[in-house]
């Protein structure tokens, strides 16, 4: 008799169990839409990213260029080259930073299967982290 | 000076220090890292100590800003880069509770110093390099040559690459400290508006409420800024990471 109550119990106690599991489950894939666009941000905010992308890749060319011209004797020239790359390089921070060009830390040029399955589902959402972050 | 907007970041040396011609006086900077520290430690450590299954308000917050750094971490990193949470909780504190700090009056605000923000960017930068090829030895290089690229171009796009990596911690650093010098500047300037103006008669007191409405809002507009960019400076810091972690791309 008690033997039976319990399974009873028992069943039930599962049941609630994996209904409250689901649940949970629902609205925390709910929060986690919501959670990415709330974060309101200041035009002004994301001037200041984009701009610290796009000139601090030209001023770490312009070292670099300046650091091997110093060493290397062949002033002006690697600066000048570098000057350039820098240039290129930041071009290329700001178009990923508004998505515009495939970041590689997306599935873009992921080019290893078997990362691409461990990473698929912890990949999504830093993405949409990083595209409104500021 | 009081209408001098750079005033509020000039360092004073509390307690003069010279060891071997190297000076490292105790500032202002330092006793306010030293609060935001103890202020962060003490409230965690007073928070998480009553262990309730039912917890108050102070033990929430403090659950809170765990899963909230956790859940970041774990998005940005995978599960592997929980290891780096304590890097990352601290790193998200600190900046977090310093910016906060800089929003009381007559508070030095130490994040709008760049050589701070530099500081800890390089940790964070020092932290995915050494990591990096403790890791994963040389292929961490893998990390500058994008698959699918014609050998031809391999030089040049690793070049780019390099730059765009070694600029990371630069635009880390610019983008915290500007911001929150460039907000305090914003609001400092503002408050004096209408300081000035009010002194001008009746005409300027009327006229001193457009510039008081603006550092009003602006204020509200700067707390948002100092969570903001705790925020991302920790979102960076995952990413970075899950980079030290997961190199080939």
């Amino acid at each position: 008799m008690g033997n039976k109550d319990d399974d009873l119990a028992d069943q039930q106690r599962k049941a609630r169990l994996s209904s409250l599991e689901q649940r949970l489950a629902k609205s925390r894939a709910e929060d986690a839409k919501q959670a990415a666009p709330s974060t309101g941000k200041p035009g002004y905010g994301n001037a200041l990213k984009m701009s610290s992308e796009f000139i601090s890749a030209i001023l770490v060319g312009a070292l670099i260029g300046y650091l091997i011209d110093t060493f290397a004797g062949t002033t002006p020239w690697a600066m000048i080259i570098m000057l350039l790359l820098g240039f290129v390089a930041g071009v290329l921070n700001v178009l990923r930073s508004t998505g515009s060009v495939a970041d590689p830390y997306q599935a873009g040029w992921v080019s290893k299967p078997d990362r691409a399955k461990d990473q698929k589902g912890s990949k999504k959402a830093p993405d949409d982290l990083y595209d409104d972050d500021d | 000076m009081s209408n001098d907007p750079i005033h509020q970041f000039h360092l004073n040396k509390l307690i003069p220090l010279d060891i071997g011609g190297m000076d490292i006086s105790f500032t202002n900077s330092s006793l306010f890292m030293v609060v935001t520290v103890a202020a962060t430690s003490a409230f965690l450590i007073w928070a998480t100590s009553g262990r309730g299954l039912i917890p108050t308000r102070g033990q929430s917050l403090a659950e809170m800003s765990y899963e909230f750094v956790a859940s970041m971490l774990r998005d940005g990193a995978g599960s592997e880069g929980m290891k780096f949470f304590p890097l990352v909780f601290s790193l998200f504190m600190f900046v977090l509770v310093a910016n906060l700090f800089g929003m009381f009056p007559y508070f030095f605000t130490i994040t709008s110093h760049i050589i701070v923000t530099f500081a800890l960017a390089m940790l964070v930068i020092g932290t995915v390099v050494f990591y990096g090829f403790y890791k994963n030895g040389l292929s961490f290089l893998k990390l500058f040559v994008p698959s699918g690229i014609p050998a031809i171009l391999m030089p040049l796009v690793i070049m780019i690459e390099v730059i765009s990596f070694i600029s990371r911690p630069i635009s880390l650093s610019v983008r915290l400290f500007a911001n929150m010098l460039a907000g305090h500047i914003t609001l400092k300037v503002f408050a004096g508006f209408v300081a000035s103006l009010g002194a001008m008669g009746a005409l300027g007191i009327g006229g001193a409420i457009l510039p008081l409405a603006m550092t009003v809002a602006l204020t509200g507009l700067e707390f948002l800024v100092a969570f903001l960019q705790a925020y991302v400076f920790a979102v960076l810091t995952c990413m970075y990471l899950n980079d030290a972690l997961h190199p080939s791309h």
